[in-house]
């Protein structure tokens, strides 16, 4: 039997009017990779607050031990002090200083008050060696990719004899390779260095590979805890656990609706980036979607996807050098933004917090932003129609909120996606361009949000998807293409498409790349 | 009901900087034995406060861009007046015509700095506090360092007169100056009536309406403090002109920012730029008209002022910026933008109004003044940050799973 580095037992965590988290028992033994997982909402982030004094003792009723110690925490310094170290979704690294400065942010290295700088960039040299990661310790941070960030957290939680590791979605903005990266790495310090890790995920294929035993969390209580180790446990299973019942598919099924008809064509379509006007970021792509179709783009993280799209929609990235839109058979002069939601284009963006939602406004507000005029007379907004409105689309969407004049920032991340995608179909648009429409969110909202991508393709409007997970582009998408390094280098049907051979076509072009 | 607790939850303070002016009017009207709500007094709080609530509105929507404040605006008001004072003192034209020109000059100065913020993408800031110093600078160059004065009355009727009275003869309830009193009924009784063909019109279409008892408490509330307002105005020379500039900036701007496309714009600017962008809003152009509005407001102001001043003086409207400034923060404006209502920023504006003529009154000296001025604008943003952290208003009551979402997004 393992040795227990930590156990939680019967921890209730109670916020004014609400029980985040229920007699929630969860024990960690040394040397493992433990997985918790649950839909958004289910208390993750809350246990894992309480877990590192973020929430001290006192404000919840239950203990907590580590390494057979009652813990007391104040503040994250006190369980940091033992060796607990919590890496969260949204990195907090400091983009200006370096991977030096970074990594012994706080706990410099230093005597007596003065920084040692040959100590400190000797050592964050030694800590990335450790994670695998050849770059110069005076590199500033913001010039290296979120892949290699999220080595560098790690490489910092090291740094300070971490002995449980926390990673809180440590795999959210990374593509595939980097993903791997990052979980490989786990279980190398797991069988190296025998360092413990919980992670938190969405992502149940990682848990699947990486974890040992693996804790369901539903509705701020414990459901199970699975055994990973000696058999792997399916996903199914595991999505059983989290939305407490079965989900027979992941992706609903529509009726093939695709119409001979075009919707929208985009022919040689080159942009160059906005800041290094000389690097072509999108590089002669050619693509069309048909009335009825979900047409995908794969590719990993820089392919050039987003800024195609972007670009598309009204120059909103970039500069264009060459390339005509051309919807309904007709080329479109699109120069703005405003060009392109007149065309009835819309795009969804991939970042929901950054540049999508207006998050100190109202659902409402949020809605009908991009065609006001709809709801407006000679510029006056007639309010009552824009509730009314509003009020629609809470109710088809399904969109979770006592009100619609509910502020944005108070939902959850699945409810403000929808309040997006209803944002977007509000504006009456014929080709919807969906950058990434299901990250971040739980499965059972992600399977909302295909049904509602299904119902409007069956009402003949045309999808394009963008998506860095392969599994939902190969259940959603009628037709595929592959990009790499801002070119369309494969197109395939979605009966000829399996994860091979696109993850193959991404490698061979690779290769041809580097042989050049 | 749930859609009136948001409601309330999303303007809370709103309220609670109302209810604390209230108080404050209470409080200084014990102070200084009743000194504050008398007549003269209260005309005297419109002459003072007048300018600063025009600036703050202007300041307002520079706010809700994002944060952006107009450093410019004292040495704005300064600069106006000046020319003012040139034109109609100095070179004897006609004064309606000045005026008119000197609000020409406030677009100008908007349209330089507003493109400079806009469209180069230099921080606001920067722009303004260059503008601080270069319209500081005309002004001393116009007046040659000099005061002008006096205007002549055709000029001063604009802001220090008063709504002449038709009915001099009649004294109704024993005032001085009956029409002001009529004008204040008739103003309650088009709220009413606006307020009762609204809700009406919308229950017959079918939308959401609040409670009725919801509005009766509102007529109840604001239409006897209307009535009373022009009441104690009618006892004493009656309706100012100036109140009547404000009230008309008041109602077309509060109608701006929350009825017009425009106006949502604005704060979805200042909520998310890139959002904003991507939603097509035009973002540039909507950045540059604020700071050309505020410049205007900011001349409108300088009108009024040089006016209560009778006079040009090269030192008008120095740190009047500040006083907007801190109008709109008391009011509930967020630092960061896209949050704030003029209704909010006009309560600002009378708090800090309200402080200033009340400790006056009571012959606190000017040193002291500033003190507490200083400390009751930290104190109001301060008591806002730590609501917003500790109160449980922030969570919501509607069922555990979507309050424990709520706290895994906020933490």
């Amino acid at each position: 039997m393992a040795k227990k580095l930590l156990e939680m037992r019967s921890i209730t965590k109670e916020f004014p009017g609400v029980k985040a988290l229920d007699n929630v028992n969860i024990t960690v033994n040394e040397g493992e990779i433990h997985a918790i997982v649950g839909e958004n909402g289910a208390g993750k982030t809350t246990l894992m607050n309480v877990l590192s004094g973020v929430h001290p003792y006192g404000t919840y009723s239950g203990d907590v031990f580590f390494d057979g110690q009652l813990c007391r925490h104040q503040g994250i310094k006190d369980s940091e002090r033992l060796g607990i170290v919590i890496i969260h979704q949204e990195l907090a690294l400091v983009p200006y200083l370096s991977i030096g400065e970074n990594m012994f942010l706080g706990n410099e290295q230093h005597r007596r008050g003065r920084i040692d700088w040959h100590k400190t960039h000797q050592k964050a040299e030694e800590y990335m060696q450790i994670v695998g990661l050849k770059e110069d310790p005076h590199t500033l941070v913001k010039d290296i990719s979120v892949g290699k960030q999220q080595l560098i957290e790690i490489a910092k939680a090291l740094a300070k004899s971490v002995r449980l590791l926390i990673l809180d979605e440590p795999t959210s903005s990374l593509n595939e390779s980097d993903s791997k990266n990052v979980l490989d790495l786990l279980l190398r310090l797991k069988k190296e260095q025998g360092i413990t890790s919980i992670i938190i995920s969405h992502k149940l294929n990682e848990i699947s590979y990486c974890a040992d035993r693996i804790t369901i969390l539903r509705d701020g209580a414990t459901v199970e805890t699975l055994d990973n180790q000696s058999a792997e446990i399916p996903e199914a299973r595991i999505v059983k656990g989290m939305v407490g019942r079965e989900m027979t598919e992941r992706f609903p099924s529509r009726s093939r609706v695709i119409k001979d008809e075009i919707a929208l064509e985009v022919r040689n379509f080159t942009v160059y980036h906005e800041l290094f006007t000389d690097r072509k970021v999108v590089d002669n792509v050619s693509l069309k979607v048909h009335k009825g179709e979900v047409v995908g783009i794969y590719g990993l993280i820089g392919a050039g996807r987003s800024e195609l799209a972007l670009s598309i929609f009204g120059q909103a990235y970039g500069t264009k050098a060459s390339g005509t839109v051309y919807k309904d058979g007709k080329p479109l002069e699109l120069n703005s933004v405003p060009d392109a939601i007149k065309a009835n284009i819309a795009y969804v963006t991939e970042d929901r917090k950054g540049s999508g939602l207006i998050l100190s406004n109202s659902i409402v507000h949020n809605i009908t932003l991009p065609r006001m005029d709809f709801v407006a007379r000679r510029g006056r907004i007639d309010k009552d129609l824009e509730r009314k409105t509003a009020e629609h689309y809470r109710e088809s969407l399904d969109i979770k909120t006592p009100t619609v004049d509910q502020l944005v920032e108070n939902l959850s991340g699945g409810n403000q996606q929808k309040v997006l995608l209803g944002r977007w179909i509000f504006s009456q648009p014929d080709v919807l361009l969906l950058d990434e429409p299901t990250r971040g969110v739980d499965v059972g909202a992600k399977y909302e949000i295909y049904q509602i991508i299904n119902e409007l393709v069956e009402a003949g409007k045309a999808a394009i998807f963008i998506s860095s997970e392969l599994t939902e582009i190969l259940g959603m998408c009628d037709r595929i293409y592959v990009m790499n390094q801002g070119r369309i280098i494969g197109e395939f049907l979605a009966g000829e498409a399996t994860q091979e051979i696109v993850m193959n076509c991404i490698m061979q072009d690779s290769k041809g790349e580097i042989g050049a | 009901m749930n859609s009136m607790r948001t409601t309330f939850r999303n303007n809370l303070k709103q309220y609670m900087m109302l209810v604390a002016l209230v108080a404050l009017v209470i409080a200084f009207q014990v102070l200084t034995k009743g000194v504050l709500l008398k007549p003269m007094n209260v005309s005297n709080l419109i002459f003072q406060n007048a300018y600063v609530v025009i600036l703050a509105v202007g300041m307002l929507l520079c706010i809700l861009t994002g944060g952006n404040i107009d450093l410019s605006v004292g040495s704005v008001v300064a600069l106006v007046g000046a020319c003012a004072g040139t034109f109609i003192i100095t070179w004897g034209w006609n004064p309606h015509l000045s005026i008119l020109i000197c609000l020409g000059i406030g677009l100008l100065i908007g349209v330089w700095q507003g493109f400079w913020i806009a469209y180069v993408r230099i921080p606001a800031f920067i722009v303004t506090l260059s503008g601080m110093l270069v319209f500081r600078g005309l002004t001393l160059i116009v007046l040659s360092g000099l005061t002008l004065a006096p205007f002549p009355p055709a000029y001063l009727a604009y802001s220090t007169g008063y709504v002449p009275d038709l009915f001099p003869a009649l004294q109704l309830f024993g005032v001085r100056n009956t029409t002001s009193l009529l004008v204040g009924v008739l103003i309650a009784i088009i709220f009413c009536v606006t307020q009762v063909m609204g809700y009406l019109g919308r229950k017959n279409k079918g939308y959401a309406v609040e409670s009725i008892w919801a509005l009766i408490v509102k007529m109840a509330v604001i239409s006897p403090a209307v009535v009373w307002l022009f009441y104690i105005l009618a006892s004493y020379r009656g309706i100012p002109m100036v109140l009547i500039i404000v009230g008309i900036v008041l109602l077309a701007y509060s109608y701006f920012t929350s009825h017009t496309v425009m106006g949502r714009h604005l704060y979805a600017l200042g909520g998310n730029e890139k959002a904003a962008r991507l939603s097509g809003v035009k973002t540039k152009r909507l950045l540059f008209l604020a700071y050309v509005n505020m410049a205007f407001l900011a001349a409108v102001a300088g009108i009024v002022f040089a006016a209560r001043l009778n006079s040009a003086s090269p030192q008008a409207g120095q740190s009047f910026e500040l006083d907007a400034i801190g109008a709109c923060f008391l009011g509930g404006a967020s630092a960061y933008g896209g949050v704030g209502t003029v209704g909010g920023t006009l309560i600002g504006a009378l708090f800090m109004g309200v402080l200033n003529n009340g400790m006056s009154i009571m012959g606190i000296s000017s040193n002291v003044q500033q003190v507490v001025k200083g400390l009751v604008l930290l104190v109001a943003v301060a008591a806002d940050a730590i609501s917003k952290n500790k109160l449980p208003f922030n969570i919501p009551r509607f069922g555990k799973r979507d309050a424990a979402e709520q706290q895994s997004v906020e933490l």
